[in-house]
């Protein structure tokens, strides 16, 4: 790049600008857990671990809190279903585009995509309207009660499955598309059946792809808000009870507790989704 | 393989994605475009018209509020090109190549933590009793502490902090594509660094650019926790219109007709963009 060494020095301070903007609000987050007050706020005063392991109030910890356990609890049971869901319905996607022709496949093709482009509140209140006009309809005709069509745990899974299989299935084509189809066509000419190809030759090819499919799925799931908010009954995932919480009761640092705590464990599991794609570049 | 075999497997394979799309995206879809247009006169009883949506325009307050989006929306977009730009650029073609990837890497750090812990991050520090406000008064710059919470500037602070990663990534995956030589040949020629700019590298990097603001102005006009967060009671957002009248005013009608507006809307826009730069939904959205 041509430019002058000063100029030069404007852009790095402002790279370095941007990256302190990105940090500031999660080192803000993530420091006051430690701070020994009621309040998320200066002045500091001294460090405690309080907010993860208190077990009594007025400072009850984290780790002691049964309702932010019990969100934390619902939005892991949730992620996996989801997750999982997403990505067995996504490798199906793969193989329908990759490798099968059929009409309108373009077409098709661009409405897997649309869901990308529903803003999420108007998933949530879509599925929401359609079961519970679907539930309405069972009572009033047979006079059968499907709870499971109330806003629960099932529909918040049906709302976030909705728009992450998408996604599951862009990661999982993505794969697919790179595979070398000779390879299936060796293991046939060696005697192999159709089954056995695919379960020793394809999908173990595939398999990073699914596995870091299902990590971002899984991540995407726990800190999902928008389409949630309108699917939640009585057992709310984590982000609904922290998001009840800041709204209502007020914030104390057990707040920042658990945001170091997803901090933490969100980093690690997207760390594992890198590496498990990482040979694929090698 | 016989082609009856083929076709079984072709069904199989067709029958969960033609499910997903149907069940969760299609139905639901017309479920609230149907509920949208049915007004309450009585119990179990109901009028179809477009009522729902002629208030909707001739309330000002709902009208305002969705302009008001769409507004904002399009300024966080603009802002996370133009502060999202030169940090591509430097990430795609300035950073040696071990720099790159960490840098490449810091970008997507606060991408895998959620909206509410990031905009739970901004309270912290922006309000009246946060840290920067206490750092000041401390430092002796101001006397009393200032609350920078519920103000349009905030919200737009935070917004554009939210999706700005959106707008960063597909502009460098496309800048990374672009051979260096070119560059050099437009300045060999002559070409100032505006010109450079305006004839070789905008035009390469329209697909980016274009994703980016998709996918940005998207995720600005339906997000819910950050202007809600950072904007208080009265941050007039459209999807907070929305909340209010599904499950505060147990209104589904109007609610309904405001979720139709809110996807004609921000699809229209989508729609605009793509047509406008002559880009497709699969080959800008779609590719990560």
């Amino acid at each position: 790049m041509q430019g002058s060494a000063g100029l030069m020095w404007i852009y790095r301070g402002y790279v370095v600008a941007f990256f302190l903007y990105l940090v500031a609000p999660l080192v803000a987050a993530g420091v006051f857990a430690f701070n020994d007050s009621m309040f998320p706020s200066l002045p500091w005063n001294g460090f405690t671990w309080d907010w993860f392991f208190s077990p009594s109030e007025p400072k009850l910890g984290l780790f002691h809190d049964d309702r932010l356990l019990q969100g934390l609890g619902n939005s892991l049971y949730i992620g996996v279903i989801v997750a999982a869901l997403s990505v067995a319905v996504g490798t199906c996607n793969a193989f329908l585009f990759v490798r099968k022709d059929f009409r309108f496949k373009n077409a098709l093709y661009v409405l897997m995509v649309v869901p990308l482009v529903i803003p999420g509140v108007i998933l949530g209140i879509s599925i929401l309207v359609l079961a519970s006009t679907i539930a309405g309809l069972a009572d009033q005709w047979f006079g059968v009660f499907l709870t499971s069509l109330r806003p629960g745990i099932p529909l918040v899974v049906m709302g976030q499955f909705s728009f992450l299989v998408t996604i599951t299935s862009l990661v999982i084509i993505a794969r697919l598309e790179k595979f070398d189809i000779s390879l299936e066509e060796a293991a046939l000419n060696l005697g192999a059946s159709r089954t056995r190809t695919l379960l020793t030759v394809t999908l173990p090819f595939l398999f990073p792809a699914m596995f870091s499919a299902f990590v971002v799925a899984f991540l995407v799931s726990f800190e999902n808000f928008n389409t949630t908010l309108f699917l939640v009954g009585s057992d709310s995932p984590l982000t609904i009870t922290m998001y009840d919480r800041m709204v209502k009761a007020g914030s104390t640092p057990v707040l920042n507790a658990t945001s170091v705590v997803l901090m933490i464990g969100s980093g690690l599991l997207a760390l594992l989704s890198i590496f498990a794609q990482r040979p694929k570049k090698a | 393989m016989s082609r009856d075999a083929g076709r079984l497997s072709l069904i199989l394979l067709f029958t969960p994605f033609a499910l997903w799309i149907l069940l969760l995206i299609i139905l639901p879809q017309i479920g609230i475009g149907y509920v949208s247009i049915r007004e309450k006169v009585g119990i179990n009883t109901y009028e179809y018209g477009f009522k729902n949506y002629v208030d909707f325009i001739t309330e000002p307050v709902y009208r305002n509020t969705l302009l008001r989006t769409a507004w904002m929306s399009i300024l966080v977009t603009a802002l996370a090109l133009v502060i999202g730009f030169p940090i591509a650029w430097y990430i795609a073609k300035i950073a040696k190549e071990r720099s790159r990837a960490a840098l490449f890497l810091m970008c997507l750090i606060p991408l895998w933590v959620s909206d509410l812990v990031r905009a739970y991050g901004w309270i912290v520090l922006l309000r009246e009793t946060g840290v920067i406000s206490m750092t000041l008064v401390k430092w002796g710059i101001i006397s009393q502490p200032i609350e920078m919470l519920y103000n349009d500037m905030t919200v737009i602070i935070g917004l554009v902090y939210t999706v700005i990663l959106f707008m960063i990534v597909p502009l460098v995956s496309t800048l990374q594509g672009m051979d260096d030589a070119l560059l050099e040949a437009g300045y060999n020629l002559g070409g100032s660094r505006i010109t450079v700019f305006r004839r070789i590298i905008a035009p390469y990097a329209m697909p980016g650019i274009v994703a980016g603001c998709i996918i940005t102005f998207m995720l600005t006009a339906g997000s819910y926790l950050t202007p809600i967060l950072l904007g208080g009671k009265n941050s007039s957002w459209f999807t907070e219109q929305i909340y209010n009248q599904f499950i505060t005013r147990y209104n589904w009608e109007s609610g309904s007709a405001f979720g139709v507006s809110l996807l004609v809307f921000t699809s229209f826009v989508v729609w605009a963009g793509l047509r406008l730069t002559g880009q497709s939904l699969a080959t800008t959205v779609a590719k990560e």
